[in-house]
């Protein structure tokens, strides 16, 4: 067997068995597929079990304190207990709400989060579908999930999961601006929209060649995943829990799931688009074996970030995150891909040494935006702190 | 074998397309037309996929159901009229309502059936996406419509400035 293709030698092997028991072409085709889609599906799934009590102890050991320790071991099972608990638990409809819609969106929101795997590459040619239009469909399947938010808000008759839906919208529309202009840098740079292309085009991650596109796209992500500090949508102190103020049981453990598979989704997208995917100092040519590993290790090293964040930062008031967007993320990210645009025309006589130049020149160029963007950002904190009180209070609400 | 089950697909994804659209027009409830004319995009798309041009079937979910469907389920939540159970969808206006929808369906009737659909056999190729990219800013292809619906675009968007700012 040739061991550098093993995944893939053994999907082909599992083929053939099924061949053996003289099965159609076609019919192995459609199981093999079936069982790709369902080891996907789980695996976003098993998210949940693997993220949550991650995010309890890290937060926990973070604020100093010892997090979920009653279930055993260290209360790591903590998420067995709570989905027994889920299980169990009444499910309420309010009488006044539109119970189909109401029933619909649990379903909706789960949907695009899993949908979202089919286009992550796990490896050389170890990907649910290589779609020569990858980054968009993500992009476009985000669509779905900000439309099942808007229906768990509409359809629970309450004011503050309204509310929560009009958030959403604000939100999720100004951040998909800046989300998007910083993919398009990486799609300029790489070439192509292909994730499999992204990350084999990565000889440097595109972290360190665009670190401007690296660091809004995971703010905007963090935003796209509903993460503190920029979960304006469920702002517990705000309103309760936004739309998911009237699910119970297992309709709120649907909502539950879909933010720690849209998380996790989103975290392997982020390595995947700036930090190299399954590459890893050529470890992925020797032991291909290891290229899910490398993955999953970025993906929770980004995640161990966006912790980190929901820890260290409060979480901001509702005018200030959309200004934020407009105001700063997409000028910055125009800004950048305008220097993408430029920088990818430059004319290397020798094309071996093309990606280089390129990316030199691009970092050096990302240094001075960015530079430039602090002294900005530092003359107008400036301005007003001597400006007086009232008159501060007005301009930063402008 | 896609050949002996494309049909199937298009008769499901037609039936889709045309069941949200008949829900648009059929619901009472103004939020149910918008989230059935959504169904409606979907099965647009699908029928996209099924042409082997996913970039359109993607833009079509990205623009039409991100932006276009979101945005009209956000005006009916912003009108508080609209929200209540009780608000009537209909006017009264049936008469020429109906005038409009005979004409409308004359045609649309009169183009399906006046042109002659060109068929080709060749299949979409690998570089569609690459292609259609160099046809927009192509001087002899589509670079001034391009243009001129950007610049729409950015009139609309100062437009809207002018319009939020205060006073």
């Amino acid at each position: 067997m040739d061991i550098l293709n093993f995944w893939v030698e053994l999907g082909r092997v599992a083929g053939e068995w099924m061949a053996g028991w003289g099965l159609p072409p076609w019919a192995v085709n459609l199981i093999a597929d079936f069982i790709g889609v369902l080891i996907l599906v789980v695996f976003g799934v098993m998210a949940v079990m693997i993220f949550t009590p991650m995010e309890r102890k890290v937060i926990a050991r973070m604020q100093d304190r010892p997090g979920p320790n009653r279930v055993w071991p260290y209360g790591l099972l903590q998420a067995l207990a709570d989905a027994v608990k889920m299980l169990t638990k009444e499910d309420i409809i309010p009488s006044k709400a539109d119970r189909a819609l109401h029933m619909l969106a649990p379903i909706l929101v789960v949907i695009p989060a899993l949908l979202i795997y089919a286009v992550l590459p796990w490896g050389p040619r170890l990907i649910g579908q290589d779609l020569n239009v990858g980054v968009l469909y993500v992009v476009a399947i985000g669509a779905i999930h900000i439309l099942a938010v808007v229906i768990a808000g509409w359809g629970s008759d309450n004011k503050y999961a309204l509310l929560s839906a009009f958030r959403t919208v604000n939100q999720l529309l100004a951040y998909e601006v800046p989300m998007v202009l910083s993919i398009l840098a990486v799609v300029l740079l790489a070439g192509t929209m292909s994730t499999q292309g992204i990350v084999e085009a990565q000889s440097v991650p595109y972290l360190i060649i665009t670190p401007i596109a690296g660091l809004i796209y995971l703010v905007c992500a963090m935003a796209e995943a509903n993460r503190s500090p920029v979960d304006l949508l469920e702002a517990d102190s705000e309103m309760v829990a936004g739309y998911m103020v009237e699910y119970s049981g297992m309709k709120f453990a649907m909502f539950f799931i879909a933010e720690y598979v849209n998380m996790f989704a989103v975290a392997i997208l982020v390595s995947t688009l700036f930090l190299g995917g399954w590459k890893f100092f050529g470890l992925e040519d020797v032991a291909p074996v290891l290229a899910p590993l490398i993955v999953f290790g970025k993906s929770v090293l980004v995640i161990f970030c966006m912790l980190w964040f929901r820890a260290t930062f409060p979480r901001l008031r509702f005018d200030h995150l959309v200004g934020f967007s407009w105001k700063f993320l997409v000028p910055l990210s125009l800004i950048n891909l305008l220097l993408v645009a430029l920088v990818v025309k430059i004319p290397v006589a020798n094309p071996r040494l093309a990606p280089w130049v390129q990316g030199g020149v691009m970092l050096l160029a990302s240094l001075v935006v960015m530079a430039a963007t602090a002294l900005l950002l530092n003359r107008v904190a400036r301005r007003l702190k001597d400006a007086p009180a009232l008159k501060r209070i007005v301009a930063v609400e402008r | 074998m896609t050949l002996s089950v494309s049909p199937v697909i298009f008769i499901v994804l037609s039936a889709t397309a045309l069941l949200g659209a008949l829900g648009v027009v059929l619901s009472r409830n103004l939020f149910r037309a918008a989230l059935f004319l959504v169904l409606s995009f979907i099965g647009v798309a699908g029928l996209y996929i099924l042409l082997e041009v996913e970039i359109l079937a993607m833009i079509q979910l990205l623009i039409y159901v991100g932006a276009i469907a979101i945005l009209i389920i956000f005006v009916i939540m912003l009108s508080r009229q609209l929200m209540s159970p009780q608000y009537r969808a209909w006017n009264q206006q049936r008469r020429g309502g109906a005038v409009v929808a005979v004409m409308l369906f004359a045609v649309l009737a009169f183009v399906l059936l006046s042109v002659t659909w060109p068929t080709a056999e060749a299949a979409v190729p690998q570089d569609a996406i690459a292609r259609l990219g160099r046809a927009l800013v192509a001087p002899d292809q589509f670079v001034l419509p391009f243009e001129v619906a950007s610049v729409l675009l950015l009139v609309a968007l100062v437009g809207a400035v002018i319009i939020a700012r205060e006073k």
